[in-house]
């Protein structure tokens, strides 16, 4: 029997609505169920006490999460005040200055850090950069040693997503730039860097999220301290440490107010993500809508 | 190959005013010679066009002054070429300056995604001239003298990119003139756009050549005759590439070319 083939269109039609539809099916439930287990402690602590509570007593029932907000946005911040300046340097090697011979074998050794697993990068921060740290004070464990382990984590993101931007700009704007008596280096400053914008902006969400959201390696080079940190040297935990240590024996309002780090988390990383688009749009709409 | 050298240089016509000059240039990309033992003399203040069939060598002859085939890796020029009697390939000549000297525009119009003003002034503050006034200045001068001031004075904070291919290509001609260059190359710049606009920029050239002195490269046999005073014509034949056939007063050219190719070719018989 041959099937018409107007039902074979809608047999494709419905697989792919289907498809498509349990995936935000799945990002839903997810949000409700964390939302739902988190929602007791904000009832129970209240909002405000639960952000901006500087102790974190489990046992007293004291749930202030500022120690741990301190400690992510600390460590991301860190991480990308490196990592931006570094990985777009480096994609401007790889994009512009680097002869093919030496790209084509740094580009995939960029691409193979994205694939290390984070445990190793926590790995090579326990056994390396914290002893180094420990050198300048503390214990080294802290959120100095957390920034330079980030630093190396988000590094490849930023400097490869950046580079097929570079790359992407149309060679005509390059020949345009080098006829007019630009040198080489006002070239890439003035006319290639900023048409890549948009691309290296999208690099540093990326990377950003990564360093937000980063919870092996940080959990084993940051220290996961519960006291306030109060300079580089200091160990810290992160909102992501945070659940990760303790979940395996939370309880109750403990349990609850670990998802109800998880919300804090999700709407940290929505805001983060948010504001750079935002950036973003704002300075290249008004060339974007004439490019076809 | 002796023939066709002694045959080039014989017909070269008598000039006094010599602004740039190629002698025995040879052009290799990799193995493949793009250009082979060019000679000519091109006059100041007039318009020269270079003409032949896709493929023959023109836009590396004309790459060639502004040395852009420095940026495809793998070249190599032998022989002279010259600007104002001296040799532009020398070691001692930097490239930045000998490029604010000799101006080009692409065949695809390049702004770059910036205002008006932006793309204008982007020479000239590359050059260190930062005072606000003077580049103002500038933007006015220019725009007038490629006629698109009328058009865009009101508008200069926009993208340049919103403008009508002819538009931008206009604004790309005046952002050459603000770096005040002595030579302008125009890289077939007629070629992505429509008959009025094509138009417009053959009479801006025309009024750019008392100041300036123009290169062009076309496939636009009427074009070549209505513009340029002095025409070059180039050749290949199979996989022999970049011959000059024949260079000569425009009027000569078209109306008595000396030789046969050049003659079948202006005629339409091939190409």
């Amino acid at each position: 029997m041959k099937i018409p083939h107007h039902l074979t269109d809608k047999f494709a039609k419905y697989t792919v609505l289907v498809c498509a539809a349990s995936s935000v099916i799945i990002l839903a439930a997810i949000t409700v169920f964390i939302v739902l287990q988190g929602m007791p402690t904000f009832q129970k602590v209240g909002v405000f006490d639960f952000l901006f509570g500087t102790e974190w007593r489990p046992t007293y029932d004291k749930y202030g999460i500022l120690a741990m907000i301190v400690g992510s946005t600390a460590v991301t911040i860190g991480a990308l005040a490196q990592a931006i300046p570094l990985g777009i340097a480096c994609a401007i090697l790889l994009a512009e200055v680097a002869p093919n011979r030496i790209r084509s074998f740094l580009r995939p050794a960029v691409e193979l850090l994205v694939g290390i697993p984070s445990v190793i990068y926590g790995l090579i921060g326990m056994v390396l950069i914290v002893p180094a740290v420990r050198h300048i004070g503390g214990s080294g464990f802290s959120i100095l040693a957390a920034c330079l382990v980030l630093t190396a984590m988000v590094l490849p993101t930023i400097i490869s997503i950046s580079e097929d931007s570079i790359r992407a700009v149309p060679h005509a704007y390059k020949e345009g730039a080098l006829a007019l008596g630009a040198t080489r280096w006002q070239t890439i400053s003035r006319v290639l860097l900023p048409s890549a914008r948009s691309g290296i902006i999208a690099s540093i969400v990326l990377g950003m999220g990564r360093a937000v959201g980063e919870t092996m390696a940080m959990i084993m080079v940051i220290g996961n301290a519960i006291a306030f940190p109060k300079s580089p040297l200091d160990p810290a935990r992160t909102l992501t440490g945070n659940i990760a240590v303790e979940i395996n024996y939370a309880t109750g309002t403990h349990e609850s107010a670990l998802f109800a780090t998880g919300i804090v988390l999700l709407i940290f990383i929505i805001v983060l993500n948010t504001i750079t688009t935002v950036v973003l749009r704002r300075g290249i709409q008004k060339h974007a809508e004439h490019l076809t | 190959m002796e023939v066709t050298l002694n045959k080039n240089i014989e017909s070269l016509p008598y000039l006094d005013n010599v602004k740039l000059r190629t002698r025995m240039a040879n052009l290799y990309y990799n193995k493949f010679q793009a250009l082979r033992n060019v000679t000519l003399e091109i006059p100041s203040h007039a318009i020269t066009a270079i003409i032949g069939p896709s493929g023959c060598g023109k836009s590396s002859l004309l790459r060639l002054f502004n040395r852009m085939n420095d940026l495809i890796p793998n070249t190599r020029v032998t022989g002279d070429i010259e600007l104002d009697g001296k040799n532009i390939y020398e070691k001692s000549i930097d490239v930045v300056d000998l490029r604010k000297r000799v101006g080009m525009v692409f065949q695809k119009p390049n702004p770059f995604p910036m205002s008006i003003y932006d793309n204008i002034v982007f020479g000239p503050k590359q050059h260190g001239r930062t005072n606000r006034n003077e580049l103002n200045k500038i933007v006015e001068n220019v725009l007038r003298k490629s006629a698109l001031w009328d058009e865009v004075k009101d508008k200069l904070e926009q993208s340049a990119l919103a403008l009508s291919g002819g538009q931008q290509q206009r604004l790309c001609i005046a952002r050459v003139l603000a770096v005040e260059p002595e030579v302008i190359l125009m890289d077939e710049p007629c070629s992505a756009l429509d008959p009025v606009a094509t138009l417009k920029i053959e009479d801006l050239m025309r009024t750019l050549r008392e100041i300036y002195t123009i290169v062009i490269v076309t496939h636009n046999m009427q074009q070549a005759a209505r513009v340029s005073d002095m025409a070059a014509f180039m050749m290949m034949a199979g996989d022999r590439a970049g011959e000059l056939v024949e260079y000569g007063h425009t009027s000569q050219i078209f109306t008595n070319p000396r030789d046969k190719r050049t003659e079948d070719y202006i005629t339409g018989r091939f190409g």
